[in-house]
């Protein structure tokens, strides 16, 4: 049971032109793993982590959640797959200010229906497993960026998702926290058994990973071991499946 | 409203603002109101009193007015005859002066025949006063009032009924008649009709025109144009709170649609959102209309000696009602605004 992207092809009108974000992108991540999807900025990889989202439906080509296709599922629809199915950590934590820590995933609970006692154990597990146990009670501006972006690791974990989508995790935090943070997420991705992607500009963390692809302009690959470079043209003929020996 | 209430504690300041402001004009419009149904009773409870439900006016061609009609006996005696018609009384209303033991005041005089049912008591040479006209008068049964000249004995004191700010005192017709211009038998005939009747009809062959007890309330003067200017700034401290309350929350939506496109793109359904938001305005409507409306009940108490002032559940209820569903309208209209956020802008960068 997986995530499984298929032949996606993704346009946008850019004044007179169009451009291409996704072209027959291919990608199939099993779960219990971590695949990161490395890119320069402008190559797509929001892109790709929006479509898997189900935030933007592609011109073309399918996504799948444990076999079953997303194509012409309506707003609701979507929406109810998002609550119950895919984890999604923003780039920035995007917490509400009026939230504490516990409550930050708790309202991803209350979004589901489940019992506010039962979500509210639920929550504190997950704070724990993120080393946030003591900073429950903790608003956003009482934590630090790191603590901030771990809570938002554990909220897109609240409701047991099937597939995790990681946007730029550490693109604000030092080294040492970027590299905590990468590890935080593989490690939870084993434990839940989730399909995670973690889109990054930023190779140095990525030892922790199950499998890498590159992105440009669009288009996916499989990086050469032996010189991993982003300027190495792009060749999408074969999808990019996790749990290859490739490693940066 | 998981969400909702959290916000409401989080930021007090502004949604307190926001409250008081609420307060306030439910305050006000509640005050307001008070004070118009105050100052409508003491126009018309002389008239919404008659235990009758049809007033006829002499002249169909002229507007109706308590103050310009005057029937005659032929009209008086038509309409006594017509069919459908169980009690048809001549009134006289007129306002002067009385006297009473070296007190004096303005009040409605209002004539009937002796043995009337619109006010019992009433006989030539005496007069029935109410209990406004009587403290005005300082004087009680027994004690002699002057009207018009003639020297009256009061037989009771009852009621609250007042004319046109005046209050009412009931004598009979022929002691009422000399207030009135010479000649002049009633200024109305009370009417008490069964359903069967075809007013229309008996009005042509009359020669009047014939209105509900309720709706001849406009024939006074004092009462439409105070009760119009009244309502309209009712209508408009309603409006201006639907405003308020609206603008507010479109600038609150703005101001939190980042927080709502996280939310959207976690799954939560805009269903979920919209009622979390119309629950919120709801939470804050309706206490500050609490509030609001129990500040305007309290001022009242105080002040219903001195100002027309009527406190009952319809003038409290009517307007914390009102306030609260067009606030609700107002809030409704700004976090629809929810419907349009994309969940998209929470990835940032997306594009």
């Amino acid at each position: 049971m997986s995530l499984t992207l298929t032949d996606v092809t993704l346009t946008y009108p850019d004044g007179d032109s169009t451009v291409t974000a996704l072209d027959r992108v291919t990608l199939h991540v099993p779960r219990g793993t971590t695949t990161a999807v490395i890119g320069p900025s402008g190559s797509g990889k929001s892109s790709l982590l929006a479509v898997a989202a189900t935030l933007v439906a592609p011109d073309s080509g399918t996504v799948a959640i444990d076999g079953a296709g997303t194509t012409g599922l309506n707003r609701g629809r979507l929406a109810e797959l998002r609550r119950h199915r895919i984890g999604i950590v923003f780039q920035q934590p995007n917490l509400l200010p009026a939230l504490t820590a516990a409550e930050q995933l708790q309202v991803m609970a209350y979004v589901t229906g489940r019992k506010p006692a039962e979500a509210r154990r639920t929550a504190l597990d997950l704070l724990d497993a993120v080393g946030l146990a003591d900073h429950a009670a903790r608003r956003p501006h009482q934590l630090s960026g790191g603590q901030r972006q771990r809570v938002n690791i554990a909220r897109a974990l609240m409701n047991n998702p099937t597939v995790l989508l990681v946007d730029e995790p550490t693109s604000a935090l030092d080294h040492d926290r970027g590299a905590a943070v990468v590890e935080l997420i593989t490690g939870l991705t084993r434990r839940q058994a989730t399909a995670t992607v973690l889109v990054t500009h930023d190779r140095s963390h990525l030892t922790a990973v199950d499998d890498v692809v590159t992105i440009h302009d669009g288009r996916l690959r499989k990086p050469n071991r032996r010189t991993p470079s982003d300027s190495v043209p792009p060749d999408c003929s074969e999808p990019a499946r996790a749990g290859a020996e490739v490693r940066p | 409203m998981f969400v909702a209430l959290r916000d409401l504690r989080f930021a007090q300041g502004r949604f307190a603002l926001m409250g008081v402001v609420i307060v306030l004009i439910t305050a006000l419009v509640g005050l307001l109101s008070g004070l118009t149904t105050g100052l409508g009773r003491q126009n018309v409870s002389a008239i919404t009193d008659l235990p009758v439900d049809r007033i006829a006016f002499s002249g169909p061609a002229q507007d109706l007015s308590y103050s310009d009609s005057a029937v005659t006996e032929a009209q008086v005696r038509h309409w006594a005859g017509t069919e459908g018609v169980v009690m048809a009384e001549p009134l006289g209303i007129s306002t002067t002066r009385a006297t009473a033991g070296g007190r004096n005041a303005a009040v409605s005089v209002f004539g009937v025949s002796p043995g009337s049912e619109l006010v019992g008591d009433v006989g030539d040479r005496t007069v029935v006063l109410s209990v406004p006209a009587a403290e005005e008068l300082g004087a009680t049964t027994g004690d002699t009032v002057t009207l018009a000249g003639q020297d009256l004995t009061v037989t009771a004191v009852r009621g609250d009924a007042c004319f046109s700010h005046t209050p009412v005192v009931w004598t009979s017709l022929g002691t009422w008649r000399s207030t009135a211009p010479p000649g002049t038998t009633a200024t109305v005939i009370a009417l008490k009709t069964r359903p069967d009747i075809d007013v229309e009809a008996a009005d042509a062959v009359a020669g009047t025109r014939t209105t509900t007890r309720d709706d001849s309330l406009t024939a006074i003067g004092s009462y439409r144009s105070e009760n119009g200017s009244l309502q309209l700034m009712r209508g408009f401290l309603f409006v201006i709170s639907a405003l308020v309350i609206g603008a507010f929350f479109t600038v609150w939506t703005i101001q939190r649609s980042g927080d709502i496109a996280v939310l959207k793109a976690l799954g939560a359904s805009t269903g979920t959102l919209l009622r979390d938001a119309l629950g919120q305005a709801l939470v804050l409507l309706v206490s500050g209309t609490l509030v609001g409306t129990a500040l305007a009940a309290a001022a009242g108490t105080l002040v219903r000696d001195t100002v027309p002032f009527l406190l009952d559940p319809a003038t409290v209820l009517t307007p914390a009602v009102t306030t609260v569903v067009l606030g609700a309208f107002g809030a409704a209209l700004a976090v629809r605004r929810i419907t349009t956020v994309d969940p998209l802008t929470a990835l940032g960068s997306a594009r």
